[in-house]
């Protein structure tokens, strides 16, 4: 029987003891402890701001991936989390620590430069904002589809993660804009 | 954790009429950030297409009667429901994580700042993963209604869902929220969906069946997700 879907409601402010566990903001090992994803460690960082530019504290912020070899769920390596979260702090700031993810297949023939599902979700959001973080530096990005169809080189521009050092491991910054001046590309799922 | 089948499910272009908008201006603040720009259609991928798939949790982790010393106070509920596509076929092996207030409206966490008392005996948090059928169930009590800080309105009871997988497509979270309570018509959160229907579809079904006798009230809320079976 046909039905309807539920609709979207705002997280609210509370989530915390609901929705966070110890190290779900560490996707390179399954189970805190365990042992660790192949490829290579990565952190990501960044900010979420509002429409005035001031930071937005108490962010869901959800990461979905594919490991090191592209690869997505169990098809992958059997240590790799994939899936992560994190909530930003007062300051609005986030922080994940994972594999630098392979490139997948795309439709038809193409494929995808390593990228990073992000979906936020919190206060003042009735329904979440999707968002994809890639890398700078990757060759494959100008061949990427999701990039390639934007054409607004600005906007394109707020998918891609800033390197922050050249050290190990590596740190990327990946801002978030709600709104305004800089507004992130979310996408229509 | 597991893959899901990216085979098993499609997903058409999304009933839009289902969710609230980004801005609404009475939610005060939406203002603020709500996206300016359109969002930008995008053609789904295996990105999308997956997501993670939970084994089943824990026993007791659905009971948030049992996570103090003695029961928590308030009026002990039963609230049960399936996770199901649009299609009407169960959704298996889905995080369900579920948090509330306690029955005098005071959530556990250091934001919240009103003076109302917490209850030693109830965090107010609990999960289960759907089982073959897409069944979820949880043992609470009624939450109690609270004032939103600077506003004139308050929250009406309700308990706050999170249903995660087996897809990014099909992600969703939401609030559901008791048959008959007055607080409903002035609530800006509940009215940011303006169709009435899709905004009714998050009022639980009252299922006395479905409580214990002489011990509990059941509520039916019944989850869809996106996503249409493949012939």
């Amino acid at each position: 029987m046909t039905r309807k879907r539920t609709g979207s409601q705002t997280i609210g402010p509370f989530f915390n003891v609901a929705l966070l566990r110890e190290d779900d903001s560490d996707l390179t090992r399954r189970t805190p402890g365990g042992p660790q994803a192949e490829g290579e460690v990565i952190e990501i960082r960044g900010r979420v701001t509002d429409g005035d530019g001031a930071p937005c504290p108490s962010v869901l912020v959800e990461a979905w991936q594919a490991d090191a070899a592209g690869h997505h769920g169990t098809e992958g390596d059997p240590n790799f989390a994939g899936f992560g979260r994190a909530v930003t702090d007062n300051d609005g700031c986030y922080q994940l620590a994972t594999v630098m993810p392979g490139p997948v297949p795309g439709k038809g023939n193409s494929w995808q430069a390593p990228h990073i599902s992000l979906s936020l979700f919190g206060s003042g959001l009735l329904k979440r904002v999707t968002t994809r973080a890639y890398f700078p530096d990757q060759d494959m990005n100008t061949e990427d589809p999701v990039l390639s169809a934007i054409s607004d080189g600005s906007v394109r521009s707020t998918l891609i993660a800033k390197s922050l050092n050249s050290g190990n491991p590596r740190k990327f910054e990946f801002n978030i804009v709600l709104q305004g001046p800089g507004e992130t590309a979310f996408f229509d799922l | 954790m597991a893959n899901h089948d990216t085979g098993e499910r499609y997903f058409p272009a999304d009933d839009e009429t289902a969710d609230p908008p980004y801005l609404h201006a009475d939610y005060g603040s939406t203002v603020k950030k709500s996206p300016a720009r359109p969002p930008i259609p995008l053609e789904h991928t295996i990105t999308e297409l997956t997501g993670p798939v939970f084994e089943a949790g824990q026993a007791g982790e659905n009971d948030l009667t049992q996570q103090g010393g003695s029961l928590p106070i308030g009026e002990r509920i039963d609230v049960r429901g399936r996770v199901l596509d649009e299609d009407g076929n169960p959704y298996a092996g889905a995080l369900v994580e579920m948090w509330q207030a306690n029955a005098a409206g005071k959530y556990r966490h250091l934001n919240d700042g009103r003076d109302a008392p917490l209850d030693p005996n109830f965090i107010g948090a609990g999960r289960c993963v759907t089982d073959a059928d897409g069944a979820y169930s949880f043992k609470t009590i009624r939450p109690g209604a609270y004032p939103v800080p600077d506003s004139e309105w308050w929250r009406p009871a309700h308990l706050h869902f999170s249903v995660t997988g087996p897809s990014v497509v099909a992600r969703l979270i939401t609030q559901m929220y008791f048959p008959g309570d007055p607080l409903l018509g002035a609530d800006a959160i509940y009215k940011s969906i303006a169709d009435q229907e899709a905004r009714e579809r998050l009022i639980a079904r009252f299922a006395p069946e479905l409580g214990e006798r002489g011990r509990s009230l059941g509520y039916e809320f019944d989850i869809v997700l996106r996503g249409r079976a493949r012939d």
